[in-house]
């Protein structure tokens, strides 16, 4: 997924953690190691306190972090249902404020370990999802699934390097990871900033997932399905049999326009799928959790299948692949966001997979 | 090795050398990025004189591509009822990809092609020139400017895609204005045209190059015409075309790849339109 900038808020971060920074060393040298905030506030130099007072709850954080290490904020999650967690990321491209934080990452909690379903769009937010984790059980990290190798929801997988966990993937992963991860790594160094990509790490699959899976994380069971090519050509799902809720990755999304970067008839083919699975509830990759999840997928459905029937258009009257990229879709504008981000790449890409048939 | 050829290792050569001095040429100087331009023409074309196309020909691209890895490119001919020359060749170059020359086409000795569309990678922002060599050896030049990045390193190609190889054949309706009787006809090849610059991660090794090198295209016994292409063409390389129908000859291809394999087809050529 590609980035624009957010200048002015940007600088107001970076002001503020560089004031924050400064207050830090200041105190070190007065406070000492350990002391309350109000007491450090008591020696401050009067022209100052004003200053640190707005600071507020930064600099009681790097206060309590004395070798200026900042301490990782849980990420906020929600209990969908009983021992499985969602955190629901931003309607937005990945940039240096959101940290990338722009999927839907979650964990399932069983009797006797833990099951990580995606870790988010830097290692920044994937720290921040063990921390969720870690603040409601300290069970071992048995798993962490990637439902499909976007930089969005694989960017935070350093973060879980020394948890003992296997890395679970469709088959397809590791060479989606070898044909593309050095472009996403280059790209986002751009787009997000070289501090943020920093410890950024491609971390592959070393469990595959051919067709089915089960995992066991103690009396409760994840179905794994790997499908043939959709939304990308490397999607899996989760189903948590116990509560009957499906983490579906990008092959369901909500509100966020869905991204071509596989096949279009093919993720028809796999909606079809889905929805004989029956699950209790859609966990989506992008956009709230919806109750609805027939709903749901009649959206999506609506929105691929008035592509396809565009794109199909367009290579029937003989027109070049330009012109679809401008007009497909074009019906679908106002219900989805970032469609003027997404759309006539989509058109673009399902017209070089239609103009094959 | 042929003269295209010699030309298209030219032009990685050259893009490679000037990645090796930009770099240490950046360590001496913090200014603006240099214009790749004078040097590439003064290699690609043996510092022939570069006259101004505009007029005899034209290249058309978005502004912004949508998909840097599928960004479609047309080049006219738009010489004079007056002029007496015809176009030779035309040779495209990306000046910021890392293989610059993304193809030539040869145009065939009895040949006329009006209009010629492909598919191109483009890998970051950068001009893209169009060479015509016309009947009297002079070289004319126009270009373009294509916002787009990533598409030699991100191509589009998926797993358990088969059929490699495979061509299809389509033949589009009479262009309208056409006073002569030209027809308009497209020929795809199913093929991944892995640049050999993507480094998988894990092994640190570089998936290997295989793309589609040549493309000869005939009507009846007559060349319509021959492309030399790159990395730089897009996966699944996709030629449409408009050219003077002649006789009742059948439209065949015939592509070579890296890996020597050939692939070949043959069409009749209909009075109606007809869709593979």
């Amino acid at each position: 997924m590609l980035a624009s900038g957010g200048g002015l808020v940007e600088l107001a971060v970076l002001t503020t953690k560089a004031i924050g920074a400064f207050l830090h060393d200041w105190y070190s040298k007065a406070a000492g190691q350990f002391g309350s905030v109000v007491a450090m506030i008591e020696r401050a130099a009067a022209p100052v306190a004003g200053v640190l007072l707005a600071c507020g709850m930064m600099l009681c954080g790097i206060h309590f972090a004395a070798h200026s290490q900042p301490v990782t904020e849980p990420l906020s999650v929600s209990e969908v249902a009983d021992g499985v967690f969602m955190h629901t990321g931003a309607l937005a491209l990945m940039t240096r404020v959101n940290e990338g934080g722009i999927a839907n990452i979650g964990f399932v909690v069983g009797n006797e370990a833990v099951a990580v379903i995606d870790t988010g769009g830097s290692v920044r937010e994937g720290r921040r999802l063990l921390a969720a984790v870690r603040a409601r059980t300290d069970k071992p990290i048995r798993y962490v699934i990637s439902t499909h190798a976007h930089p969005d929801h694989i960017f935070g997988h350093a973060a879980f390097e020394n948890e003992g966990a296997a890395f679970v993937g469709h088959r397809n992963m590791p060479r989606a990871l070898a044909m593309r991860g050095q472009f996403y790594l280059d790209a986002y160094k751009r787009l997000m900033g070289r501090e943020i990509m920093a410890d950024v790490k491609l971390i592959p699959p070393d469990q595959l997932v051919d067709d089915t899976l089960n995992l066991e994380l103690g009396a409760r069971t994840l179905a794994l399905k790997a499908w043939q090519t959709a939304h990308t050509d490397n999607d899996l799902t989760v189903l948590d049999e116990h509560s009957g809720n499906l983490f579906a990755g990008d092959l369901v999304v909500v509100q966020h326009v869905p991204v071509l970067d596989g096949s279009i008839l093919g993720w028809l083919t796999v909606m079809d799928g889905i929805a004989l699975m029956q699950p209790k509830r859609i966990l989506p990759g992008h956009g709230p959790v919806i109750e609805n999840w027939r709903a749901a997928l009649a959206e999506q459905r609506r929105y691929l299948e008035r592509l396809t029937r565009d794109v199909r258009g367009f290579i029937s009257l003989g027109a070049p692949i330009s012109a679809a990229a401008q007009g497909a879709g074009e019906t679908e504008k106002d219900r989805w966001s970032l469609f003027e981000e997404y759309n006539a790449r989509n058109a673009t890409a399902a017209f070089a997979e239609l103009e094959w048939e | 090795m042929s003269r295209p050829g010699l030309r298209l290792m030219q032009g990685i050569g050259i893009a490679i050398g000037m990645l090796a001095s930009g770099g240490i040429g950046a360590l001496a100087q913090s200014s603006a990025p240099k214009d790749p331009w004078p040097e590439l023409a003064s290699n690609i074309f043996s510092g022939r004189p570069l006259l101004d196309g505009t007029g005899l020909l034209a290249i058309e691209m978005p502004g912004r591509a949508e998909d840097a890895a599928i960004v479609p490119l047309t080049l006219r001919a738009t010489l004079g009822l007056a002029e007496t020359r015809r176009i030779v060749s035309f040779t495209v170059v990306i000046d910021e990809n890392p293989a610059p020359v993304a193809a030539t086409f040869q145009i065939g000795p009895r040949a006329v092609i009006p209009v010629l569309s492909t598919r191109v990678r483009v890998n970051s922002y950068t001009n893209v020139h169009a060479v015509a060599e016309l009947s009297d050896g002079k070289l004319y030049v126009v270009k373009t400017y294509v916002k787009a990045s990533g598409g030699c390193s991100a191509p589009a190609t998926k797993a358990d895609r088969t059929n490699i190889g495979e061509m299809r054949f389509r033949q589009f309706g009479q262009m309208p204005e056409a006073a002569s009787n030209t027809r308009t006809a497209q020929i795809m090849i199913r093929h991944p045209n892995n640049s050999g610059l993507q480094m998988d991660q894990v092994t640190r090794l570089y998936i290997p190059p295989f793309f589609v090198q040549f493309l000869k295209i005939w009507q009846g016994d007559e060349l319509l015409l021959e492309m030399e292409g790159g990395i730089s063409i897009s996966e699944d390389p996709n030629i449409r075309f408009t050219y003077v129908a002649g006789g009742s000859g059948s439209l065949r291809a015939e592509a070579t790849d890296t890996a020597g394999h050939v692939f070949s087809g043959s069409w009749p050529s209909s009075g109606m339109e007809s869709v593979e």
